[in-house]
């Protein structure tokens, strides 16, 4: 019997049979946790009045519009009084043909696209469909190091962004409403980073294929650290608010438990995977950008329940900041997208001056630059899990495919395992541990 | 060339006794549509144990492709991305899969965690999937009609009075 | 000025000191654009704006709508802040329908206002296909001062009794009785001053 994973827990370490000798059935707890049921069977069933005797379980709809924040998700629980016995997540209430528009868009705009799939990190969208495009182009290794380290700042600000969003609904879900109203507080002040630099507090298209959209603003290290040093005293609040409080531990440990085999069947990955201790972060294991020159822990939770979810998220915030200060260190000078004529359109002034520099920027622009036949697949850490983009260019300026792997599509498969058994409430605690954005689920 | 001697190695190599390519620097493998699911049983046993991703390309606009290793292209490809935690890397395999038969035999049973891409991809393209525990729409509403990605599928925009709009 | 002293001595006499009047409509009409609730309808990105304006920075309870209620029957305004699906227009029209009148609806964003950048097969080309609209917001997302700048619209054409006009004349509303005045007055687009 093979050893594949070796987990670390806290009793040690767990050997895992390897999954090649297990069943899809045997890889679950409970047979079962999923219900299959189609949308229009069950709208039959509560069509049908019968007698119902006693024990009989109820089909019941959460969804799609309640004030759980996470957007349209749409929730058929079967329930034995309170205690939930098997659920189907239903989505596509945001299914916005985002790929099929991806189809008819060029490179250069499919960022506008693609940002708004998980709109609450949409740099990272960004970020990995320009890495992609970049791959195809064959230009990946000629970026300059300032927009690399661009890039990773963005990315870091928006993972902590992102996270102080999940502190604050979490917060709102669990009952502490307060803690919604500080979450804000904070990504305010990210946000308003951000609107500086890029132009825009969300949906930004600001990362392209090449570099970036334009560079940082003057004063920019100010406004970090302004950032930076208020972080740490708010999240110290936020402990004591939240992870020491008793019925903040009551409502979240043990609940919505999930194991390491069944993450990694499910294709669970970031935080859920983490928080069954496996140690598995894109940015540690497969480093982009420069990943692997910044100093930062991965946060590996031990029980897989929504209590370490939790904790793992509120600590990749320090890890977050460990790393943006480290990138104010290190910011490289130099210019902020690629020199290739192909891809980055001309400096705005020159336009101005030379009649080819305004061809060029025509072209670019409405045209777009033209990306050689291939496949390419590149995945990336969000928030949420790894996002991957997988485009097929045919050679025009338009991808013939694109596809994006969003980290919550495939999490969301893991709700049924984790809310069985457990109870209504508590339902509420799982989906907002996992932390879904229904715009990267529906596409 | 079939000479007796051997001056050149044949340069494809292969994995599972399917074809392996390189693109862009990741590793392709080229699945005949009999062996998928073997395959990819076979890659769970190497180490590859999670499976990323699955999802399906309409090559109707690209009818003159090659695929390379003399695997006869079809109209619809289903693209399966598989990662090992342990040995950090990425595999992508690339199954044919033909219009007039657009059935797959469903991965369900080695990777649970396909289960919502499948029926993406049955919802988007039209691929059945044999032995998926709930082969029904999950994007588009239940009782809709078409598979909107594939190529002969409109877009669906309405008339803007706009010169340069996509529409 | 001085104070209301001695109000039953001074009877009818001090009626021009002593009283303020006013109609019941303009009171009602008042109160009507100063406690409005919202029914969270928040879809996608611009939900997440809608929060924004809703949280501490950009406070909306400073206008009267600091709670979102779930539950449509306690709802005023419906804000539809965010792209309206194929699958998502029958859920959205019922909550409307679940609403009890007075009601207004504030279409949040490119995309409920007109289908947005998605002009496709999957999203409804406006939300005003569906319910009708009294005020439209524009902006991808519409940063909260955009948002509160739609509410306060809003606001001033409720406290106004435009938007009670309108129903008037379209047959719809709370069949409060007002002046007949016509005016073919169409939804207020913001920005268009």
């Amino acid at each position: 019997m093979s050893t594949i994973i070796s987990a670390g827990t806290h009793e040690g370490g767990q050997e895992l049979r390897s999954r090649s000798e297990l069943t899809a059935k045997e890889l679950f707890r409970e047979v079962g946790s999923v219900l299959r049921l189609s949308e229009a069977e069950a709208a039959k069933l509560a069509e049908v009045q019968t007698e119902a005797p006693e024990d009989q379980t109820m089909i019941i709809n959460m969804g799609p519009q309640h004030p759980s924040t996470h957007g349209v998700l749409r929730l058929m629980l079967e329930l034995q009084g309170e205690t939930v016995l098997r659920c189907k997540p239903i989505i596509g209430y945001l299914h916005t043909g985002m790929e099929k528009t991806g189809e008819s868009l060029t490179y250069m705009q499919g960022g506008t696209n693609v940002t708004r799939m998980d709109y609450l990190s949409p740099l990272n969208n960004e970020l990995v469909f320009s890495l992609a495009v970049e791959k195809l182009l064959g230009i990946d290794g000629d970026i300059p190091e300032r927009a690399v380290w661009m890039r990773m700042l963005l990315s870091e600000l928006n993972r902590m962004s992102s996270h102080l969003l999940f502190l604050a609904t979490n917060g709102m879900d669990i009952g502490a409403v307060s803690m919604m109203l500080y979450g804000w507080r904070e990504r305010e002040e990210v946000l308003r980073f951000f609107q500086k630099v890029t132009g825009l507090r969300m949906n930004h298209n600001f990362i392209r294929p090449g570099g970036l959209a334009a560079d940082l603003p003057a004063g920019w290290r100010d406004d970090v650290l302004d950032i930076l040093e208020s972080l740490p005293s708010r999240l110290e609040e936020y402990d004591i608010l939240m992870t020491g409080q008793p019925i903040w531990r009551e409502r979240l440990q043990g609940v919505g438990a999930i194991t390491a085999r069944e993450a990694m069947a499910l294709g669970a990955t970031g935080p859920i995977l983490r928080s069954t201790g496996v140690p598995w972060d894109l940015r540690r294991e497969m480093p982009y950008l420069r990943y692997d020159d910044v100093e930062f822990d991965v946060v590996v939770g031990e029980h897989g329940d929504a209590y370490d979810r939790y904790a793992i998220r509120f600590n990749e915030i320090r890890e977050s900041m460990r790393i943006v200060y480290q990138i104010l260190d290190r910011m490289p000078s130099g210019d902020y997208r690629i020199q290739n004529k192909k891809v980055t359109p001309p400096p705005r002034a020159r336009i101005d001056e030379s009649m080819e520099a305004l061809i060029h920027h025509f072209k670019i622009f409405t045209e777009g630059f033209k990306v050689p036949e291939g496949e390419v697949y590149v995945g990336i850490e969000s928030p949420r899990g790894e996002i991957g983009c997988y485009i097929v260019s045919d050679g025009s300026s338009t991808p013939y495919r694109m596809h994006m792997r969003a980290p919550s599509f495939v999490n969301i498969q893991a709700l049924p395992h984790m809310m069985r058994g457990g109870l209504v409430a508590d339902a509420v605690a799982v989906i907002s541990s996992v932390d879904p954005v229904l715009g990267e689920v529906d596409r | 060339m079939s000479d007796g001697v051997e001056t050149v190695e044949q340069t494809v190599a292969t994995l599972h006794g399917c074809p392996l390519l390189d693109s862009h620097g990741q590793q392709v493998l080229l699945v005949p549509r009999e062996s998928y699911v073997s395959v990819v049983k076979s890659l769970l046993a190497d180490g590859y144990d999670m499976c990323i991703d699955l999802t399906g390309v309409d090559y109707l606009n690209m009818p003159n492709r090659t695929v390379g290793a003399d695997i006869q292209p079809e109209r619809f490809e289903v693209v399966v991305n598989l990662l090992s935690l342990t040995l950090r890397q990425r595999i992508r395999l690339r199954v044919q899969v033909p219009e007039s038969d657009a059935v797959l035999p469903s991965l369900f049973d080695v990777h649970p965690g396909t289960e919502a891409h499948e029926r993406e991809t049955y919802d988007m393209f039209g691929i059945f999937f044999d032995g998926h525990p709930d082969m029904t729409r999950i994007l588009m509403p239940e009782d809709w009609d078409g598979h909107p990605l594939r190529k002969d599928y409109d877009q669906g925009s309405i008339p803007v009075q706009f010169k340069g709009s996509n529409s | 000025m001085g104070l209301a002293q001695n109000v039953l001595d001074d009877g009818l006499g001090g009626i021009e000191h002593n009283f303020v009047t006013a109609r019941i409509e303009d009171l009602v009409k008042w109160a009507r654009s100063r406690s409005s609730w919202g029914a969270s309808f928040g879809l996608a990105c611009c939900a997440i704006e809608m929060m924004g304006t809703g949280a501490s920075h950009y406070d909306i309870s400073r206008f009267g709508m600091e709670v979102f209620r779930a539950s449509p029957r306690q709802a005023d305004i419906m804000i539809v802040a965010g792209r309206v699906s194929q699958k998502m227009a029958p859920v959205l029209r019922q909550v409307y329908d679940q609403m009890m009148e007075p009601k207004w609806v504030i279409s949040m964003g490119v995309c409920a206002s007109s289908g947005g950048m998605f002009n496709n097969y999957a999203i409804v080309q406006g939300v005003d296909q569906i319910v009708p609209v009294d005020v439209y917001a524009p902006g991808c997302p519409p940063t909260p001062e955009t948002l509160i700048h739609a509410i306060e619209t809003l606001h001033q054409l409720i406290e106004d009794g435009e938007i009670m006009r309108r129903r008037e004349i379209s047959g719809a509303g709370a069949g409060v009785e007002l002046s007949p005045e016509v005016h073919a007055t169409s939804p207020v687009v913001i920005g268009s001053k």
